[in-house]
């Protein structure tokens, strides 16, 4: 499991004359689950969007399997904050929205429902739902194309804590299962250490990369485990640094 | 882990909202109407107001029997229908490609919109000596009528729900590498349905509207043409029959679009569709 699936490079990437990213790179290999953790404003989200195809205007290269980021690549599935889904369509039509009409009746429609727990919503309508079983059913909608790349952006944010540990596990368990690569945003740093074989720590104004923080611990984790604490703790040193040249210039 | 996930399942309302409220309470409607009606009868037969002007309702229907025999009332209804149902039908379809143009389209929106807000400025019956003018006094002129009605609400209200339509969704589109017309089919037309619905509605209303005006300036069938011959004629019962089945076409007509209304945006999450 060594091939590299995504190497990025954004050299810089500016929302009119504000420099949003400097100089963010790094690489993931498949088969790892990735976080991006940072202050909001840290352009965390932004990176997300280019991998995803979302946002072309950036300088620097960013290669996915070799190729450059695009929308509806067979590659990458996207999960947002909100769950997205379309409100008109029913919970198995969401899952196979890649299909269009036919989507609904696609066999592993029914097998990421039965994953996710939620084999008996198929004929649901999303108001239906709660938070957590909307959030559930972006999974499985992010998983239904087979991406070996799935893209989270602060998926568990809006949802309590109990629904959000229940969450952490299944996406756990569901990425394992298909072999997905996880790249995650959040602003959690607890989520961020117990979900991830590395967490990428970012500063903000610019966004650029504070340092990394390996997780060398087996799956299933203890969410009691001394290591992640202590790990959290070296992601919050990171989160508190300052760069070099910002201290001089103070 | 499963077991944990599916509990929250349980919880998941899916009761149908239960119709057919007690017997009484559904009654309840039909109460003042009953009243008026047993009082206008009361006010003719007791001579405080003259039959001629208004006739009772026991012989409205006695008319409403002649019509029937003879089937003339279904020839009126058959032409004023078929006049609306065009009309509209035109009318709408025309409204749906423009909104849907104005509506994704800045720059179309630039062009076009001032022109359509200008035309809509124009009380709609203005349009009846042009019309006459131009399309001669056959049905061109009365469909062209009910056209431009039925045309604006559906125009502005597709216009403002296609602009409404959650720029979060429209990317859930862009990320499966939709654009052009599947992106509108797909995404914004679902998306403005609701909207789409209540300038149907509005548009069929003003549609019937147009169709009386249509009517009563030149024709020899249909509804308008029955409210004119009863005034020529003298007979009030020939007219207030023709406007209770104007009434009751109107409302017909747009029971079956919002029950196709209901059908089609069950998936609505709205204080009106709540759990009963």
């Amino acid at each position: 499991m060594s091939t590299t699936l995504l190497d990025l490079s954004v050299l810089t990437k500016t929302f009119g004359s504000q420099r949003v990213i400097d100089q963010v790179a790094f690489q993931m290999k498949a088969g790892e689950v990735v976080s991006l953790v940072g202050p909001s404003g840290c352009g965390k989200s932004t990176l997300l969007r280019i991998v995803a195809g979302l946002d072309t205007q950036y300088a620097g290269q960013v290669r996915i399997h070799g190729e450059a980021p695009q929308l509806h690549s067979r590659h990458v599935g996207c999960v947002f904050q909100e769950p997205r889904l379309l409100p008109w369509l029913t919970v198995a039509e969401n899952v196979g929205f890649e299909l269009g009409r036919e989507g609904a009746q696609h066999p592993r429609v029914r097998s990421l429902l039965e994953e996710v727990g939620l084999a008996d919503c198929a004929a649901a309508y999303p108001k239906q739902l709660s938070g957590g079983m909307a959030q559930r059913v972006a999974i499985a909608r992010g998983l239904f194309t087979q991406p070996s790349l799935l893209l989270l952006d602060e998926p568990f944010s809006a949802v309590d804590a109990f629904t959000r540990m229940r969450l952490q596990d299944l996406l756990i368990s569901v990425a394992a299962h298909h072999g997905t690569t996880l790249l995650l945003v959040t602003h959690d740093v607890k989520e961020s250490v117990y979900l991830s074989d590395r967490v990428v720590v970012m500063g903000a104004r610019p966004g650029r990369i504070n340092g990394e923080v390996e997780v060398p611990l087996a799956r299933p984790r203890d969410r009691r485990d001394s290591n992640l604490s202590r790990l959290e703790g070296e992601v919050l040193n990171l989160l508190n640094c300052q760069p070099s040249s910002m201290a001089l210039a103070i | 882990m499963a077991e944990a996930l599916l509990h929250d399942a349980a919880h998941r309302p899916t009761t149908p909202i239960p119709r057919g409220a007690p017997l009484l309470a559904r009654l309840q409607g039909v109460i003042v109407p009953g009243l008026l009606v047993a009082l206008w009868e009361g006010v003719v037969r007791a001579g405080w107001i003259a039959p001629h002007l208004l006739p009772p309702p026991s012989e409205l229907v006695s008319t409403v029997s002649d019509l029937l025999q003879s089937g003339d009332i279904f020839t009126h209804i058959g032409v004023s229908s078929l006049r609306v149902g065009v009309g509209f039908g035109i009318g709408a379809f025309l409204a749906l490609g423009v909104g849907a143009l104005v509506g994704l389209s800045r720059r179309a929106e630039a062009l076009l919109d001032p022109t359509f807000q200008a035309i809509r400025a124009i009380p709609s019956l203005a349009w009846v000596p042009l019309l006459l003018l131009w399309l001669g006094i056959d049905e061109a002129p009365k469909i062209t009528l009910i056209a431009i009605g039925a045309f604006f609400p559906v125009y502005l209200n597709f216009t403002a729900g296609i602009q409404n339509v959650d720029r979060k969704l429209v990317e859930v589109g862009h990320i499966y590498g939709l654009t052009g017309w599947r992106l509108v089919q797909r995404i914004f037309i679902p998306a403005a349905l609701p909207n789409l619905f209540t300038g149907l509605r509005s548009g069929l209303s003003l549609a019937w509207m147009f169709l009386v005006a249509a009517e009563l300036i030149a024709a020899s069938k249909g509804l308008g043409y029955l409210l004119n011959d009863g005034r020529e004629t003298g007979r009030a019962d020939l007219v207030i029959v023709a406007i209770i089945v104007l009434a009751l076409l109107g409302k017909l007509s747009d029971s079956l679009l919002r029950g196709l209304e209901h059908r089609l945006l069950r998936w609505r999450d709205t204080f009106n569709t709540r759990q009963a």
